[in-house]
């Protein structure tokens, strides 16, 4: 049972030209969720999906659970569970009759298995739903029977591949307490997710992923570290006041700051924290109003634009 | 149901149950090979159930096809349409049966892109099954197809010298030549990317297998070049097979070579898919 949860040397999927995953080298411990974070395209399904051992790598190997991804698939398959965009229920069968299908194909005879749907379908609160056909589900609940499945037998590994995208804010909060819920248990998860708050909310460890490669690893407090200790938003009271404090804060905190369309705003990233008190001090004494003075870590986003030189958000559709 | 219930949310999942449930019960052996792919065919005939249309095209298709070669070509080729219902009859329940196996591939090409398919992948289960599962359930699609053929041209003047033994056994070996054509589509379905395209190239194989046999016409009467195809062709092994069998004439070599191409095609195709089942686009 020490094996970790997963391990990769040079994981390597190419799609015709493309190196969809380009040599990635991951060592996740069992236990907590480990966020593997990027835009789509970035490489993460497929990564996934070779951990999975829906598709096998064209370069590299991989270990999950201690069993070889490829010689062991079989070994593999038994200990994980899959839920994302590519590995759903059947939208034509009603929720009991996916958690009966599953259940049945993991080896619960007749009346156990309906035993099996029934409890899971009461967990996730889908009892009144149970039969109706799954494509009249909302969003939400379309998510829960997808999870629901993948708890058919406990797994000791969860892959969720972007579980929450497309949900409103309610059905987010409601799988991330599922999320909880498992972790508590002991479930190891592995998440995918193009939200940074997603990953800063759950994941104990992130991983960011960027056209198949990872380009920075740790956790998220870290990887707000790696890009400096934060930014200083300033406003003054008067606009009068902006270009003598901007010169006091200079000075002060040893970093030039930005104006922004704001008129009485000042903003810059700082190296350090260690002159904010002294440019407090020396703002007082100049007698300079303020009606705001805000220091804040970085977002995830901004993580991302310094690592990558581009934000989340911009970059095309992934290739199946 | 209410259209409010129809959209109402319902509450919040509850998180000690889930926490519970995962460790209510004991894992359950692992099933056998041939309990998961009935499991998959259950799950084909629970989608009949929710879709009976999926029925629709193996109920007209076959009344259509035999009223339309019937009525059109009996009097032309065989003098009379009475005559020709003799002739035509096993070969147009032969030709009902293959067209519809097409379906399969355009069904699993969907299955695959709703993303069903990879959650049965990542199932510990013996690999083929979802696949065999599926082919199991279009059998009962095809049996409906053969039954509801046969029972047009009795209507309509066929009567078989085979009897009820002899069309019941021809009809298992259609269903049986059915299941192993089928194994080309789940291949192409596999290679290529949408329903359409899989429709498209299942209907040009189709085309000179159904056509260029002795479904129809006699072969006698074809040029030299068309004789030789249908010669070669194993729809017209399996014609002749299916057609001594319902006729309650003398077997030839026939049935021995429509079960050997069914075998060489599971060995093919069924190998193919399998192959190309392990890392799909």
């Amino acid at each position: 049972m020490t094996q970790p949860a997963i391990e990769t040397e040079g994981l390597t999927k190419v799609y015709g030209s493309t190196r969809a995953v380009d040599g990635i080298d991951l060592a996740i411990p069992r236990g907590g969720v480990h966020g593997f974070l990027g835009p789509n395209g970035a490489g993460k399904t497929t990564a996934i999906r070779m951990l999975a051992t829906l598709i096998r790598p064209d370069g590299g190997s991989g270990r999950v659970l201690g069993y070889d991804i490829e010689r062991q698939s079989d070994e593999v398959r038994s200990r994980v569970g899959l839920t994302g965009q590519f590995a759903s229920v059947d939208e034509d069968l009603s929720g009991r009759e996916n958690l009966r299908l599953i259940a049945r194909l993991y080896g619960f005879r007749g009346g156990a298995a309906t035993d099996r749907a029934d409890e899971l379908l009461a967990a996730f609160s889908l009892d009144d739903a149970g039969d109706r056909q799954v494509k009249k589900y909302s969003g939400g609940m379309r998510r829960r029977i997808d999870i629901a499945a993948s708890l058919v037998v406990s797994p000791e590994l969860l892959f969720l591949d972007e579980p929450t995208t497309g949900l409103d804010p309610r059905a987010r909060n409601e799988v991330w307490d599922i999320i909880r819920a498992l972790v508590r248990h002991g479930t190891t998860v592995m998440l995918t997710t193009q939200y940074l708050d997603e990953a800063d909310q759950l994941a104990d460890r992130i991983s960011v992923i960027d056209s198949g490669r990872i380009i920075a690893e740790g956790t998220s407090s870290e990887l707000k570290a790696s890009v400096g200790s934060g930014t200083v938003h300033v406003r003054v009271m008067h606009r009068a006041d902006r270009d003598a404090a901007r010169a006091i804060l200079s000075k002060e905190l040893g970093v030039g700051l930005d104006t922004t369309h704001d008129p009485q705003a000042l903003v810059a990233a700082l190296e350090d924290r260690s002159g904010v008190t002294r440019a407090l001090a020396a703002l007082e004494a100049a007698h300079i109003e303020l009606a705001q003075f805000a220091l804040g870590q970085p977002t995830l986003d901004e993580v991302f634009l310094a690592l990558t030189g581009h934000t989340a958000e911009d970059t095309e559709e992934e290739a199946a | 149901m209410s259209a409010q219930t129809a959209t109402a949310e319902p509450a919040a999942p509850r998180t000690d149950a889930i926490a519970s449930a995962l460790t209510s019960v004991a894992r359950p052996p692992r099933p056998s090979a041939l309990s998961t792919s009935i499991t998959f065919g259950w799950r084909a005939l629970l989608k009949i159930k929710h879709v009976p249309e999926q029925l629709f095209d193996v109920t007209v298709f076959p009344v259509m096809m035999t009223l339309l070669f019937t009525y059109l070509f009996g009097g032309a080729i065989a003098g009379s349409t009475a005559d020709y219902i003799a002739y035509i009859a096993p070969g147009v329940l032969v030709q009902s049966v293959l067209f519809i196996t097409m379906y399969t591939g355009s069904n699993l090409r969907t299955d695959i892109d709703r993303g069903v398919f990879d959650r049965f992948r990542s199932l510990p289960i013996w690999r083929p099954s979802p696949l065999v599962g599926m082919l199991l359930g279009d059998a009962i699609r095809f049996l409906v197809a053969s039954l509801i053929t046969a029972a047009v041209c009795l209507a309509i003047g066929w009567r078989p010298g085979g009897g009820v033994l002899g069309v019941g056994a021809g009809i298992a070996l259609v269903l049986v030549f059915a299941f192993s054509l089928g194994w080309i589509w789940t291949f192409l379905s596999l290679v290529l990317r949408t329903p359409q395209a899989i429709m498209g190239v299942a209907g040009f194989t189709l085309m000179p297998l159904l056509f260029g046999s002795n479904i129809f016409v006699d072969p006698s009467t074809m040029p030299g070049w068309l004789q030789a195809w249908v010669d070669v062709n194993p729809v017209s092994d399996l014609v002749t097979a299916v057609r001594a069998l319902m006729d309650g004439t003398e077997l030839g070599g026939e049935l021995v070579m429509a079960l050997a191409w069914s075998a060489g095609l599971v060995a093919v195709f069924g190998t193919l898919t399998m192959w190309r089942y392990r890392d799909p686009r």
